[in-house]
């Protein structure tokens, strides 16, 4: 068991190119910790700095209390599941879990409770004697991770393992991994670019953009109070409605302390059709454009109309259309209607100019 | 080219490559570069001593009418193989492509000739049109055809191009066959609808989406003539009557072997070095663009 | 389609079987005139079908060889030619698949000189450096034996570079987790990437053993010894002398023999030939 620090790490590769540019994280023992972003934010190339896989060419990577800079991967005791698996196509499920302990000299009698143990907690055991060929997707992602599993690491690091399953088996098998880390309580890390995986799943959500860290925290916590716009539209589906306003209008409305406020948010779920205008709230006027029921709620697109009430925008930033209204259940309007929405004060997250700052109001 | 994920270590890959660095220095690069050197050597008669003669040895050569005659030869020799060959080859694969029942054994009973080794080619053919036994010369001779090779130029020429041919047919068969199940059956069909007829179909389609295939195989078939025909060269005719049937690489081998002249060996060696380049050059250059269709 | 049915599949088939029988036909003679009585083949009047002398020639030919001077069974020039191929063909995909991983693994100076110096060896055919490789082997003191008859052939960029682009396909991650399993180098050379070669080291093996087996020109070069000869220069020295003398019968059982071990090669692995043929052309 260990915690795993990462103090100012940095990548910068020959070319010059800056993959990771000072990254701070404390993972804590037994702590599920997602890495978030985009493609090609850097969360890849931190994990498999982590892992040893890639130079670290500044900062320190911490495991367990000891700096593993110029630790071979094998000696940082580690498991790693990949996105392709990895798996060694000419062995049975058993020696592909057996694989790591072997090399590591450890007894075949030792060996074989390991891997019969892990089988059995991925439902794995009858299909020991099979080449990775004869499995479904989903079943080699169990051997992949019960490959991890039976090296018993100090540390999980899994490298988007379920961005190559269908979406039904991508859900059942993210509860497997959030119940078999829960068990195991082995500090893991885990990289992916889907958000609702990363809530889910996280303890701590580290949100990543351009090689850098957007924002640390509970998922909820961050959902609840993103850090920076890039953060509010990347997290939450369908993505925070972003306005670009006018600072005096903001500081009229919205009182004083939101005086460097440059950008409004509001998030679909919190708007309610209504013709009332809550108390320091914000009311938008919408032509209905489309509408999209999925069951249990409804998504209306909206066109913003010209005059709207409180708050104006800047002429030109915000395209028609550009407002997501999520309400429950069936009941919705027709499209062509013209239609009120609100958003009460407290829900309304307020960002400077530029995006990178909140603004407490 | 390489592998994003590397091993570190200092000495090892050194050793991985160390056997065949080793071969290749000692079998190919040493021996290449004495056969420049010799190239512009002469030794006298005796062999006693050797004296540095700059080009000598390659303006003797060219001044040799019966070195073009060799160059003509071999060229032709080449041309006739590969066109033969081809054409037959393209023939049956064109059929066997087709859906028939038993294609697979087609296949099977046609390809195994490429397994024959270029001595036994020559053994083979010679036993069957030898003047005097072969079963095939009692037909020609049947027909009225003065049949002798062994001292008829252009018959000996004839038999060399027939039996390289033959054993070629077999590795241009198959290469024909890939190319053609690498046509989309779509694009047939497409012409079909079109209104082309079978014949029109492969002249207009087949035959031109085959061309790279084609080409590619001119050149392995041409390097095939130059090479491999020692062999069948070597068991059928010796070269001879006269030089009819010597090709430029026999000759480094006769002058060599037999003439003792080992300058002008040498220095046909290098050219035959520079000519093969120049064909690698052009297969390695139409290997990129093999994807033009 | 549609047309293909009928007469065009009949022209098809007459086609296939025309260009089997063109194929088949000298080795169709040389079978026959293995099996018949040589006076019969020197007065040109061997028949077309197989004569009663099967047993007999094949015998005298494996075990004992001509009746000339200098006979040789043939069956130990088949034993030469056997150990000359597996040593040129196991030697080259074994050399070449430890160069092709240092290239393709490795890092180090002269990386790309060495990858150059092994590639540029296509264009050195055995054929344009002839008797300066000779010489060297002679010096070597190489001359009539195994090593002399294989080594110099054992380079293979063909082969490199097939390893290599293979290589090239094998999942970076698949390196990962080895290196993550505690694998190092040469564990994962062993554990991982020969058992994924296999297909490819098979396939390669077929054509370089055919390769080896129908060496003409470099046994001809280094073997002086009978006992050392190989069956394709067995073949040659067999016709040396005065047509009227040659034992037609034993040239062509030699003929035959020479061909059954790479064509039972050719049928019996069909599917590695073709692919090896393919693949070491790309």
């Amino acid at each position: 068991m260990a915690n795993v620090t990462l103090r100012n790490v940095r990548k910068t590769y020959t070319g010059g190119f800056e993959a990771i540019k000072g990254v701070n994280v404390d993972v804590g023992d037994g702590q599920f910790c997602v890495l978030v972003g985009p493609s090609g934010c850097g969360k890849s190339t931190l994990l498999r700095m982590v892992a040893g896989l890639e130079t670290v060419t500044g900062g320190e990577i911490d495991i367990g209390g000891k700096v593993v800079n110029q630790v071979e991967p094998a000696d940082r005791d580690i498991a790693m599941v990949f996105q392709n698996y990895a798996l060694y196509p000419h062995m049975s499920v058993f020696n592909n879990m057996a694989y790591g302990l072997r090399n590591r000299g450890m007894k075949e009698a030792e060996i074989k409770t390991r891997v019969e143990e892990a089988a059995r907690v991925l439902e794995l055991s009858a299909m020991l004697e099979r080449k990775p060929r004869q499995l479904s997707g989903g079943q080699r992602q169990r051997v992949a991770m019960g490959r991890a599993i039976v090296r018993q690491p100090k540390v999980f690091l899994f490298d988007e393992p379920l961005s190559n399953l269908d979406a039904k088996l991508r859900i059942a098998m993210r509860v497997e991994i959030r119940k078999l880390q829960r068990r195991l309580n082995v500090t893991s890390i885990y990289v992916t670019h889907d958000q609702l995986e990363a809530m889910t799943l996280a303890d701590i959500l580290v949100v990543m953009n351009g090689g850098q860290v957007e924002q640390i925290g509970n998922p909820l916590a961050i959902y609840e109070k993103p850090a920076t716009t890039f953060v509010a539209s990347f997290i939450g589906a369908p993505p925070m409605n972003l306005m670009a306003t006018r600072a005096d209008e903001i500081k009229s409305q919205l009182g004083g302390s939101a005086g460097d406020a440059g950008i409004l948010g509001i998030r679909p779920e919190d708007f309610v059709i209504t013709d009332q205008t809550p108390a320091g709230g914000v009311a938008l006027s919408l032509t209905v454009e489309a509408i999209e029921r999925v069951g249990a709620e409804t998504f209306v697109y909206g066109a913003r109309a010209e005059e709207e009430q409180h708050v104006a925008a800047t002429p030109g930033e915000l395209p028609p259309g550009e407002i997501i209204v999520r309400i429950p259940g069936t009941e919705a309007p027709a499209i062509g209607e013209k239609i009120r929405v609100a958003a009460v004060r407290s829900k309304l997250h307020l960002f400077s100019g530029d995006g990178r700052k909140r603004v407490e109001a | 080219m390489q592998k994003q994920p590397i091993f570190r270590s200092k000495l090892l890959p050194y050793a991985l490559v160390a056997p065949q660095l080793a071969i290749v220095l000692i079998f190919f690069y040493w021996p290449a570069l004495q056969a420049v050197i010799q190239s512009f050597l002469l030794q006298d008669a005796f062999g006693l001593s050797t004296s540095f003669v700059w080009f000598e040895n390659y303006v003797e050569l060219f001044s040799e009418p019966a070195y073009f005659e060799t160059i003509v030869r071999t060229f032709f020799f080449s041309f006739a193989i590969a066109a033969s060959s081809l054409s037959v080859a393209l023939l049956l694969a064109v059929m066997a492509d087709k859906p028939l029942r038993g294609g697979a054994i087609y296949r099977t009973l046609l390809i195994w000739p490429y397994a024959v080794a270029p001595p036994v080619v020559g053994v083979l053919w010679v036993f069957m049109l030898h003047p005097s036994l072969g079963v095939l010369s009692r037909y020609l001779r049947a027909a009225g055809i003065e049949w002798n090779p062994l001292l008829d130029g252009d018959q000996a020429a004839t038999l060399v191009i027939l039996a390289a041919a033959w054993k070629q047919i077999s590795y241009n068969f198959l290469f024909f066959l890939a190319g053609l199940a690498a046509i989309p059956k779509s694009v047939l069909e497409a012409a079909a609808i079109d209104g082309a007829r079978p014949m029109r179909r492969f002249w207009t389609v087949t035959f031109p989406l085959l061309s790279p295939t084609i080409f590619f195989l001119l050149v392995v078939n041409i390097v095939y003539a130059f090479f491999d025909t020692f062999g069948i060269i070597d068991t059928m005719t010796r070269g001879g009557p006269g030089k009819s049937t010597e090709t430029l690489v026999y000759k480094v081998y006769n002058d060599g072997l037999i003439g003792g002249n080992l300058g002008s060996s040498a220095a046909q060696s290098v050219i035959l070095m520079i000519m093969v380049i120049v064909l690698t050059g052009i297969q390695f250059r139409f290997v990129e663009r093999k994807v033009t269709y | 389609m549609v047309e293909q049915e009928g007469f065009r599949r009949y022209v098809a088939h007459i086609i296939l079987w025309i260009g089997i029988a063109i194929v088949a036909f000298p080795v169709y003679v040389a079978f026959v005139a293995s099996t018949q009585d040589n006076a019969l083949i020197a007065n040109g009047q061997m028949s077309l079908l197989p004569g009663g002398h099967f047993f007999e020639v094949y015998y005298q030919t494996i075990f004992v060889g001509t009746s000339g001077t200098t006979r040789e069974p043939v069956g130990n020039m088949m034993l030469n030619s056997l150990v000359m191929a597996l040593m040129v063909a196991v030697g080259k995909i074994a050399i070449s698949i430890i160069s092709a991983y240092a290239i393709v693994y490795f890092r180090f100076p002269l990386r790309m000189p060495i990858f150059w110096l092994i590639f540029i060896t296509l264009m050195l055919p055995v054929e344009v450096r002839i008797y300066p490789t000779y010489k060297i082997v002679a010096d070597l003191h190489m001359l009539d034996s195994y090593a002399g008859l294989s080594l110099p052939l054992i380079a293979s960029a063909t082969a490199t570079l097939l390893f290599r682009q293979f290589f090239m396909t094998v999942p970076d991650e698949l390196l990962e987790a080895s290196r993550i399993d505690g694998a190092g180098p040469l564990r994962f050379f062993w554990d991982t990437l020969l058992p994924l070669s296999r297909t490819n080291m098979a396939a390669l093996f077929v054509i370089l053993f055919i390769l080896g087996w129908n060496q003409y020109l470099w046994p001809l070069l280094i073997t002086t010894r009978d006992d050392m000869q190989t069956i394709q220069i067995g073949i040659r020295k067999m016709m040396t002398t005065n047509d009227a003398l040659t034992e037609w019968p034993i040239v062509m059982a030699t003929a035959v023999l020479a061909m059954l071990p790479p064509v039972f090669v050719v049928v019996a692995m069909q599917k590695l030939f073709v692919r090896g043929l393919v693949e070491t052309e790309k």
